[in-house]
Parts: structure tokens; C-alpha cells; sequence
């Protein structure tokens, strides 16, 4: 009978997962928590930092900004180290949720390169230490594309009908029609949201789908010829597939920077710090930024980079590139003015 | 035995984890947050009585509707089949149509991805077949394959639990008076198994209402449920009042519309809703 | 004719269901990570996922916490329903509505306002703290409904005079209801518990929101993989585990001794 037969999968069940739980280990006293985006790291990395400094890694993960936030204000967690975005540092630093980072702990805090300092989300760098950056612009596919790829009217070229793909970002999209329209990225007028809007509206015919992170795998697999990506993102695309090619466009675009903070209620800081030190360290660095296929913002790792790689402006975009882009700031309540252009657009389709 | 007071744990149990949080959610849907305190204030309501919210709503009613119908009519001959004689004692078959669930639900609908887009297996196949290409992924009808494969299981256990050991002797004896299969099926088998769908059409309308990855994956973004409209002020537009106006409305809506139809029902289990 | 028919319909809907599953095993072994390229056949990720600690972990998790939820829901569900079957009037109503609450709420909002209680109530209780106690709690809560119902039904099918003959007949209520009742809805509370441990494996917002620092379930961690790209060794893991699923399945199928009892289905075969 299924009972009986019931009972027994329940029993086998039981029986396996006692084996597999004695498989789990307990953490040690000295330990730090670090919370991350997944396969944002080289997990290596961990254990490397462990057997250095005996320090156990207790390695966490979030998939986007918001989730972490609200689990880092909730109270009911301690982690010692995260990576947040440039705007999210931001807010955390105006609601108190960060602790001071003392740089004068992190030897290899001179490592990183002076342009990524003091920028406007932490004007002091009193809260974090970049982590990696890059840029939004375009991936397109060459063998689909034939006009040059340098500015956000391609995605609204009406030849690339049903070819293209949108960020499902509220803000990197609006941002995109923003600066299409030589606006700001952080614009708080209205009527400049409004115009970006309809300039969205009327582009959602040309769009096969505003997608989110499943463009890559598309992109490589040829689904379509224009889509809005991250730079990092770009450079896996390429790699797999040589078709592709990644431009900034001439209007400008987003430049972001994950950085490495203390949250409030952190129990072992002094680790934390020992692990952000140790990640500024040039060969760990290296290593990190080959696996997780960003651009680093370590000037001593970019001189053990290949050629082939610091010269691609995709990697490594050069000073004109890098000024014509903009950093978004923290919107505080009037993010719901950019949800209410968000909503409208959606609705359209 | 009073076997009413068994329910009391559960009964504690919903106090504590299902009434609490709810009214935490009213109370976050009746305020607005001005400068880091709550004032009371209708204003959220009012913004998700606004067309593009009631548009998403009616969409997703509508879809899960479509997707429930659907799961209906595939899984009840399943459930059906699986009861009768022959299959009773491979009893097996049936966890068959559970255990894909046991594997990650992401990494299910990435696979559908794979066999729906341009150049995915389906289109593949017909390329080699020499049909025309086959526009599926991006548009509602990937959102609805999605929900009724997610969704399926939840339909084919309930319906199942009820027909097997379905009293033979009631069957029996309808045959002996002379009832052909059809009758049979249809005044006595059906009837008999409509607490059963009841339970599977709750377990698959209610959640594909609020579903909101799959139509994210499936459908794009710009395909609009109120799942993902609910999703977005709790994370990029960091509105939770809103979000918990639109929840609120969300349940009002489906948990008073249950009521309706049951209130003819004098059990109150929901068995009239056909 | 309506034998193959049946066969014929069964196969095409067990095709449904295992497509997607066999696609993601073909991509566990898959030379490169993205499922738009086949880089040629590996066991590469195998081996690393072997050497990965913190999946095995999560592996773990997952699976004692969808045993553990499943049965605390299916004991408070279970009992719950043979109450709420015993109740009358707008009170049943009201049990009945607070019931479907969970499976209607949207995951975040339940996953969020989970979270919200729990930090409320840590100010009462100082030294607990997010972890798997938490994450038990949690789902449990949204597991015990797809119990209560699954079990109603059999409740409302079940006939009343056969508890009552069994009084009769000399029985104590509890003994009667051990005896009858109990066993006549096993097979609604087997199915409330296969439910109970699917909802428990699958979810991952409201694991998300109410776990402690370190603690990880299968699905928490693939969720956050996926702004990345989500590594095959998750693919090589699902397909470990489906094949020891099916192996367990049918080992179990070939020593039942049910196979050579008369089968007890529906008497329905007369018409074929």
C-alpha cells in the first residue's frame, strides 16, 4: 500500500539525511560573517584567507541590494563585512547602518587607484573601500548589427524591430532614456522623468522583452541583437561568444562601484578589516577579478592584468569614457516619482 | 472526544505567524512614512486603486484563472486514472509527477527557457522539420505553460487522495442498476470527487495569482502581474505601505470572493463553488 | 483501446513534467557555464561540487528542514482539519479564510512581515536570533495549509455512521478515532505531507528573509547565484538527486509487498 510504502521513503529519507547533516561543520570562536552577491567572489579566496590569518570565513548570500538592506535593518542579523552598490552605501550611511572603516588598518588601502576614491556616495571614504566597478552600455551582436553601435538611438532604431532587450532596472532604464535625452541619471524634475517616459513608451514596440539577469545567456545564444547590459556582464558574453561587442554610448551612461562595508552590529571588525586588506592585496586581487570578470579598481592588480585585457575599453574603459558617466545617487523619497514613470511605462505595453 | 479542540495548536500557531504578521501588513498599508514616522493616511489605497494596478490585478485573476482551467483539465484524468484499478498498486507513478518538484524551481524554468526561446529545442526540432519558427517565450502563453507546470502536482494529489478508495460499493451498485460508464462518472464518481478538486482548484488558483518569477522569466518584465508589481515596492521602489495596500487589497479581494461563492454552502468547506 | 489510451496519455504527461528535468542534466554536464554554448561533456563540475562545502551544507538544510516542516505541519495540520471538519458556522468560515492567508500572500510580503514579527519578538526574548529555528517556523507556517487542505476532503468524504457504529460497537472515542478515523484519511495526510515537503524545498523568499547569517538552504544560495549566473555544479547536485530519488523509488516499489494484494482502486474497469 502507498502508506506503507510511504512510511519507508520517510524512513530512508530520515536515514540519509542524518548521514548527510554529520557531514556539516561547526565554526570556530574567531570567525567573521561575511554577506555578498552569489559568485561574487572567488571562493577560494576564503579558505586562502583562513589558512593566512586562521580566520574562519562564515560566507553568505544576497541576489540584490534591496533584499540585503532589509535584512541588515531588520536588526536580526550580524554580519561583519558586505558589498552593497554606490547609491545603497549611500542611504545606509544617511540611516546610520554602517560603521566607520579606520583605512589607516588597511596596509593595502593605497593600493587602490585614486580616481575610485572619495567619490560622491561616501565623499570621505570613511565607510567603505571599493570593491569592483563598470559601466551600462550596450551588447550587440555583430553579425545582426551592421550600423556602429555609439549612441542609446540604436535601441530606438525601428530596423532592430523585436531584436532588442531592456534592463529590467527601474533605474538603469529610465536612466538609459534620460541620457538618450541629455539629461541627468539623478534628474528630480519631473518633466524631464515624463519626457523619458514617453520616449519608453514609444520604444516598447521595437522591444522583444525587458529581461533581467537571463540576458546573458540569451545575448551569447543569439536571441537577439541589442540589449542593455552591465560591463562585467559583457565581458562573460564575449568571452563565450565572439560575435558580441560592448559599447558605452556617446550620451553617457552609469557608472557604479560595489564597495566593501561594516555594518552596524558587526562582532568581529578588526577581521573584517584583516579580510578587506587582504582582498586589496594586488596578486588576491587578481585573482578575484579573473573569476568574477569585473574591472578592478586596484591599480597594482591592473599592472599584473594582461595587455589584452587592460586594453579593452570593455574591461577597462579609459578616462573619456569614465568622465562622460555618471554615479547614481541615493533618490531618497523621490524614487517614487521614478516608480510612477516605471509604472506607466509597464502598463503601456 | 471534543475533536474540535484538536485544531487549538494550529489555532495558537495562526495567531502568532499568520494574524500577527497580517495585521503588521494593515497597519504598514494604512500609513505613510514622513520624515521616519508613521501617520495614518488612505493614501496607499488610493494609489492602488489606480488603473495600472487594477489592470495588473485583473491580468493576473485572469491568468491564474486560464492556468487553473487548465491544470483542471489535464491533471483530473490523471488523478482519475491513476485511482482505477489497474494503476492502484503503482502507487509510485503517482510521486512520478511530484518529484520533478523536488528539483530547484530556477533551475526548472531556465530549462524552459532553453526549450521555448528562438533558438531553443523546440524550435529546433521544427527547423529541422522545416515549419516556421515557433514565438512562444515573451508572451502570455510561456507565462501560462510555466504556471500550469509549476502549479500541476498541487492539482493531480488532492483530486487523487478523493478518488482512490472511492467507496466501490457505491460504483458497484450504480453499475447493478444499470448505469452505463458515463452515468456512472458523472453522477456518482464526479460528484463524489469534488471536495477534492475544490482543495487542488484553491492550491493552484490562489498562489498563481500572486506568482511573479515566472511571469518575470517566462514573460519578460514588462509582462505586469500584481505579484511583481508587489514585488518591486518592497525592493526597488522601497515603498512597503504601498506594497502592503496592494497585498491587502489582493487578499480582500480573493478571500472575500471565496466567500461568495461558498455562502450557499452550508459547511462552509467550499464545496459549492460549481 | 482505452488501456493504450490511458498508457498513451500518462507518457505524454510524465514527458511534460521531465523535459525541463532532463535538460538541466544534460547541462551538468556541459564544459561551459552557459546553457546558450555546448563547450563539450564534463564531469568537471562534479568533481568540484564534491570539494564544495558550503552546498553540502546548504544540501543539508534543505533537506532536514523540509523533513523537519513537513511533519510539524502535517501533525499540526492533520489535527487542525478533524477540528476545523467538527466546527460550524461563521467560525469555520473564519478558520477556513485565515487559513488560505498563506498560500494567497505574496512571498515577499510573508517572508517580510515574518521577518518584522521575528525582530519584534527578539527584543522579548534577547539571545535568540535569526537561524534555523526561524527558518522551521517560517515554513511550517506556510506548509500547514496545503495539509489542512489535503485532508479536509477525505474528511467531508468520510462517513460519519462508521465512527459512530465503532462507539457502538464498544469502542472509547479514542481508540474509535485512532482505529477509523485516523486510518481512513492516512493516505490525505501522506499526500499533505508529500505537498508540505515539495512547498518546503522550493521556496526560497521566505527562507530568504528569515534565515540567520550563514545559514543557507539549495534554494537561497541558487537565487543569489542567478544575478551571476548560476553554477552547474547546482546542476550536477539536482541531478544526483534526482537520480537517488528515483533509485530510492524503486527499490521501494520492487520490495513492496502491496503488488501481490488485490489492488483497491476504483471499480471502473468494467467499460474497457
Amino acid at each position: 500500500m502507498i502508506n506503507r510504502r510511504t512510511v519507508t521513503i520517510a524512513i530512508a529519507l530520515l536515514a540519509l539525511l542524518l548521514f548527510v547533516s554529520a557531514c556539516g561543520s561547526a565554526t570556530s570562536q574567531n570567525s567573521i560573517s561575511v554577506y555578498n552577491w552569489g559568485e561574487y567572489i572567488d571562493e577560494d579566496i576564503l579558505s586562502m584567507f583562513t589558512q593566512k590569518t586562521g580566520i574562519e570565513v562564515v560566507y553568505d548570500y544576497y541576489a540584490n541590494n534591496e533584499e540585503m538592506y532589509a535584512k541588515i535593518k531588520s536588526g536580526g542579523v550580524n554580519y561583519d563585512l558586505c558589498i552593497p552598490s554606490d547609491y545603497m552605501i549611500e542611504r545606509m550611511i544617511a540611516e546610520d547602518l554602517l560603521e566607520t572603516v579606520d583605512t589607516s588598518q588597511i596596509p593595502n588601502y593605497a593600493n587602490i587607484d585614486d580616481r575610485f576614491k572619495d567619490l560622491a556616495y561616501d565623499p570621505e571614504n570613511k565607510y567603505s573601500v571599493p570593491y569592483v566597478w563598470g559601466t551600462v552600455g550596450i551588447l550587440y551582436n555583430t553579425s545582426m548589427v551592421d550600423d556602429p553601435v555609439d549612441s542609446w538611438d540604436i535601441l530606438w532604431n525601428d530596423k532592430y524591430a523585436n531584436q532588442i532587450f531592456m534592463y529590467d532596472s527601474m533605474r538603469d532604464t529610465v536612466g538609459v532614456s534620460l541620457k538618450r535625452l541629455g539629461f541627468s541619471l539623478n534628474t528630480r524634475d519631473v518633466s524631464e522623468l515624463n519626457q523619458a517616459r514617453d520616449e519608453l513608451i514609444a520604444q516598447s514596440d521595437l522591444v522583444r522583452a525587458i529581461v533581467g539577469d537571463t540576458v546573458r545567456d540569451s545575448m551569447i545564444g543569439g536571441e537577439a541583437a541589442l540589449a542593455v547590459v552591465y560591463s562585467g556582464d559583457a565581458l562573460y558574453c564575449i568571452e563565450k561568444n565572439r560575435d558580441l561587442g560592448y559599447a558605452v554610448p556617446k550620451e553617457g551612461s552609469n557608472v557604479w562601484f560595489d564597495a566593501m562595508v561594516v555594518p552596524k552590529g558587526a562582532k568581529n571588525i578588526e577581521g573584517a578589516l584583516k579580510f578587506i586588506d587582504f582582498l586589496c592585496d594586488p596578486e588576491i586581487c587578481l585573482r578575484n577579478v579573473e573569476y568574477i570578470g569585473f574591472s578592478t579598481v586596484n591599480s597594482e592588480t591592473l599592472k599584473l592584468l594582461p595587455e589584452e585585457m587592460t586594453s579593452d575599453p570593455t574591461f577597462w574603459p579609459d578616462d573619456e569614457i569614465y568622465n562622460r558617466c555618471e554615479v547614481f545617487y541615493d533618490l531618497g523619497d523621490f524614487v517614487g516619482e521614478y516608480d510612477r514613470v516605471w509604472t506607466e511605462v509597464l502598463a503601456s505595453w | 472526544m471534543k475533536t474540535r479542540y484538536l485544531s487549538l495548536p494550529y489555532l495558537i500557531w495562526a495567531l502568532v505567524f499568520i494574524i500577527i504578521p497580517i495585521g503588521l501588513v494593515v497597519y504598514y498599508s494604512l500609513t505613510v512614512e514622513v520624515d521616519g514616522k508613521l501617520i495614518f493616511s488612505w493614501a496607499n489605497y488610493k494609489q492602488a486603486l489606480t488603473p495600472s494596478y487594477l489592470l495588473a490585478l485583473w491580468r493576473s485573476i485572469w491568468l491564474a484563472f486560464v492556468c487553473t482551467v487548465i491544470c483542471f483539465a489535464l491533471g483530473y484524468p490523471i488523478a482519475y486514472i491513476m485511482a482505477s484499478r489497474e494503476y492502484a498498486s503503482k502507487g509510485f507513478l503517482l510521486f512520478l509527477f511530484l518529484v520533478p518538484m523536488w528539483m530547484n524551481f530556477l533551475l526548472r524554468t531556465y530549462s524552459w527557457l532553453s526549450i521555448l526561446e528562438r533558438n531553443g529545442f523546440i524550435n529546433s526540432l521544427l527547423r529541422l522539420l522545416s515549419l516556421p519558427e515557433a514565438r512562444i517565450l515573451y508572451t502570455d502563453k510561456a507565462v501560462v505553460l510555466g504556471m500550469v507546470y509549476n502549479f500541476l502536482p498541487f492539482m493531480i494529489l488532492p483530486i487523487h487522495t478523493v478518488m482512490k478508495k472511492m467507496d466501490s460499493s457505491i460504483i458497484e451498485a450504480a453499475q447493478d442498476l444499470g448505469a452505463n460508464g458515463r452515468t456512472v462518472f458523472l453522477r456518482v464518481v464526479f460528484p463524489l470527487s469534488i471536495p477534492g478538486v475544490v482543495s487542488g482548484v484553491t492550491m493552484v488558483f490562489m498562489p498563481s495569482v500572486t506568482t511573479f518569477i515566472i511571469s518575470k522569466l517566462l514573460g519578460g518584465a514588462q509582462f505586469m502581474l500584481i505579484g511583481n508589481m508587489i514585488e518591486r515596492q518592497f525592493t526597488e521602489s522601497r515603498n512597503w505601505n504601498l506594497g502592503s495596500a496592494v497585498s491587502v487589497m489582493l487578499m480582500v479581494l480573493i478571500l472575500t470572493s471565496i466567500a461568495i461563492f461558498t455562502v450557499v454552502d452550508k459547511d462552509g468547506e467550499g464545496g459549492a463553488l460549481f | 483501446m482505452i488501456r493504450l489510451l490511458k498508457k498513451i496519455y500518462l507518457a505524454v504527461m510524465l514527458l511534460f513534467m521531465y523535459a525541463p528535468i532532463a535538460v538541466l542534466i544534460v547541462y551538468s554536464f556541459n564544459a561551459s557555464r552557459s546553457r546558450s554554448v555546448w563547450g563539450g561533456f564534463t564531469l568537471d563540475w562534479y568533481a568540484q561540487l564534491l570539494r564544495d562545502k558550503s552546498i553540502q551544507r546548504a544540501l543539508s538544510t534543505t533537506l532536514s528542514l523540509a523533513f523537519l516542516s513537513a511533519l510539524l505541519a502535517t501533525i499540526i495540520g492533520a489535527a487542525a482539519a478533524v477540528g476545523i471538519h467538527s466546527m460550524r458556522g461563521a467560525f469555520k468560515k473564519t478558520v477556513l479564510a485565515v487559513t488560505n492567508i498563506p498560500v494567497i500572500m505574496p512571498d515577499i510580503v510573508m517572508g517580510l512581515s515574518l521577518l518584522v514579527l521575528y525582530t519584534y519578538l527578539f527584543h522579548f526574548f534577547p539571545g535568540i536570533k535569526l537561524g534555523y529555528g526561524t527558518l522551521l517556523v517560517s515554513h511550517t507556517t506556510f506548509n500547514i495549509p496545503y495539509v489542512i487542505l489535503s485532508v479536509l476532503p477525505k474528511l467531508k468524504q468520510l462517513d460519519p455512521n462508521l465512527y459512530e457504529a465503532a462507539l457502538d460497537l464498544g469502542c472509547t472515542p479514542i481508540k474509535g478515532f485512532f482505529k477509523v478515523v485516523l486510518q481512513e484519511i492516512t493516505s490525505a495526510i501522506v499526500t499533505g505531507a508529500m505537498l508540505a515537503f515539495t512547498m518546503s524545498l522550493d521556496d526560497f523568499i521566505v527562507s530568504y528573509f528569515t534565515k540567520g547569517d550563514g545559514d543557507n538552504t539549495l534554494s537561497t544560495i541558487i537565487y543569489s547565484m542567478a544575478r551571476r549566473g548560476v553554477n552547474p555544479k547546482i546542476n550536477a547536485l539536482s541531478a544526483i538527486m534526482f537520480v537517488a530519488v528515483l533509485l530510492l523509488l524503486y527499490v521501494i516499489n520492487s520490495f513492496d509487498p502491496s503488488k501481490a494484494q488485490k489492488a483497491n482502486g476504483l471499480g471502473l474497469e468494467g467499460e474497457s
